[in-house]
């Protein structure tokens, strides 16, 4: 129960820290809107391929802004701080659900604004938001660990990018692929919860690496 | 590993791996024909790469559970070399398919879109893009133990996650390579008997050759961080 409360702690100061210092929300919220807005005027109502496509490059890319800001805006000082008082287990696990929360919002919000602006070729609506949440949690959680391992580097949001990409490849063509279902295309049976349940497996995989890895880039 | 009889065996099948597999019978395919002795070179280095890559690993875990710096060395080093088969996979693979694939008269012709959205060539792509974003995240680290570490845990959540994306996507994406059917990596029943005769000696020899390149490695970059180690 101890460990369950410092999480809790831990998760909670995040999201006050949040609600606080509302520039960096506000920040990433119109991050979001302008991409969209660009894309919007550069292309009118893409066919259902290339707009599955484009929202999810945008995720990535929101992804990797929203994400890297977590560990980006611990210093020295407080991360010495948090030393003293969580275990290293306590703080990933917190950074990851804090994390998961933020994606999870500003997906839903992009898939709004996407559709809005977009225009809409889904078919079955419900199914894409569903499978843009599993996308949201799988980004959140590979680079939230990726910005921790960036936070020791120099140039650190440069950096996120180069070492997510290549590793968040299948990722993301497991998501492409699962996402045609929303578009009515025809599966074979149960090829479509045998994709879910691979993404969710490689999420799982994700956090129980950051679990194990995470204690070793703590000790400065 | 300072005996000498495992690099005698590495040149003894080298040199048969060339004129093995320059010389010997080989059976003729319609889009492949002579090009198939590619085999001995192209798909071993892969196998070289994945190898050391492995070992690599392997370093980087007992890096961070004895934080021995020699264990870094170890890890970097077999990085580095992983990193040059790699290319030679990609040099020998890009002249296979100008035989084969890339080739108009030739009935197995891919446009080159196709050819670059190949399973195998992304996972290619992948590792070595890992790779190289290792060594960049390396060098941007200034502290020695903290470039050891983070590298080090880098290069374990890579690699983990590098391996069931190899299983994945070629699952994913129609392929136009050979041995695609069930396991991509090692489908052997359909190889040649003529061919396996050369083909085992190759992996073993040139697997021998990539571990001999990095012990070398490793052995420089002991005598350069000489006072690191025994300080």
């Amino acid at each position: 129960m101890n460990s369950f409360s410092h999480i809790i702690t831990l998760l909670k100061k995040d999201l006050l820290l949040e609600l606080r210092q509302q520039y960096t929300f506000y920040g990433i919220l119109l991050y979001v809107t302008s991409t969209i807005f660009v894309l919007f005027l550069s292309m009118e109502s893409p066919e259902a391929a290339t707009w599955t496509g484009l929202f999810w490059m945008i995720q990535l890319f929101i992804c990797v802004n929203a994400v890297a800001k977590s560990f980006l805006q611990e210093s020295r000082g407080r991360m010495l701080y948090f030393y003293s008082i969580a275990g290293p287990i306590h703080f990933i696990v917190a950074k990851l659900l804090y994390n998961l929360v933020l994606m999870l919002l500003l997906n839903l919000l992009s898939l709004f604004l996407f559709m809005a602006l977009m225009g809409d070729p889904t078919i079955h609506t419900l199914q894409f938001i569903g499978i843009s949440c599993l996308g949201g949690i799988g980004l959140s959680v590979v680079f939230t660990l990726l910005a921790a391992i960036a936070s020791k580097a120099q140039q650190q949001a440069s950096l996120m990018a180069i070492l997510g990409f290549p590793i968040i490849i299948p990722q993301l063509l497991l998501l492409m692929r699962v996402s045609k279902t929303a578009f009515a295309e025809v599966f074979k049976a149960g090829a479509v919860s045998e994709t879910i349940l691979l993404l969710i497996a490689l999420d799982a995989l994700v956090v129980v690496l950051s679990i194990i890895l995470f204690p070793f880039l703590w000790k400065d | 590993m300072r005996k000498k009889w495992w690099k005698i065996a590495c040149v003894i099948l080298l040199v048969y791996t060339f004129i093995g597999g320059f010389l010997f019978d080989v059976p003729a395919l319609r889009q492949l024909q002579e090009t198939i002795r590619n085999l001995y070179f192209h798909v071993c280095m892969w196998m070289v790469m994945m190898t050391l890559f492995i070992i690599s690993v392997i370093y980087s875990i007992k890096y961070l559970r004895s934080g021995n710096y020699l264990h870094d060395i170890y890890a970097v080093c077999y990085a580095r070399v992983g990193i040059l088969f790699g290319i030679l996979g990609y040099i020998t693979g890009a002249i296979w398919a100008s035989y084969t694939w890339a080739d108009p008269n030739n009935p197995g012709y891919a446009s080159f879109g196709s050819i670059l959205r190949e399973p195998k060539l992304i996972g290619a792509a992948m590792a070595l893009l890992i790779y190289f974003a290792y060594f960049v995240l390396r060098s941007s680290v200034l502290d020695i133990d903290k470039r050891a570490r983070t590298g080090a845990v880098y290069n374990i959540f890579a690699f983990a996650m590098l391996f069931p994306s190899i299983w994945i996507v070629p699952r994913l994406l129609p392929s136009l390579h050979p041995g695609q059917q069930g396991n991509p990596g090692l489908d052997f029943r359909d190889l040649d008997n003529r061919m396996r005769m050369v083909y085992y000696p190759a992996i073993i020899g040139w697997t021998l050759l990539g571990v001999w390149i990095a012990t070398l490695q490793v052995r420089l970059k002991k005598i350069q961080d000489k006072t690191l180690l025994h300080a």
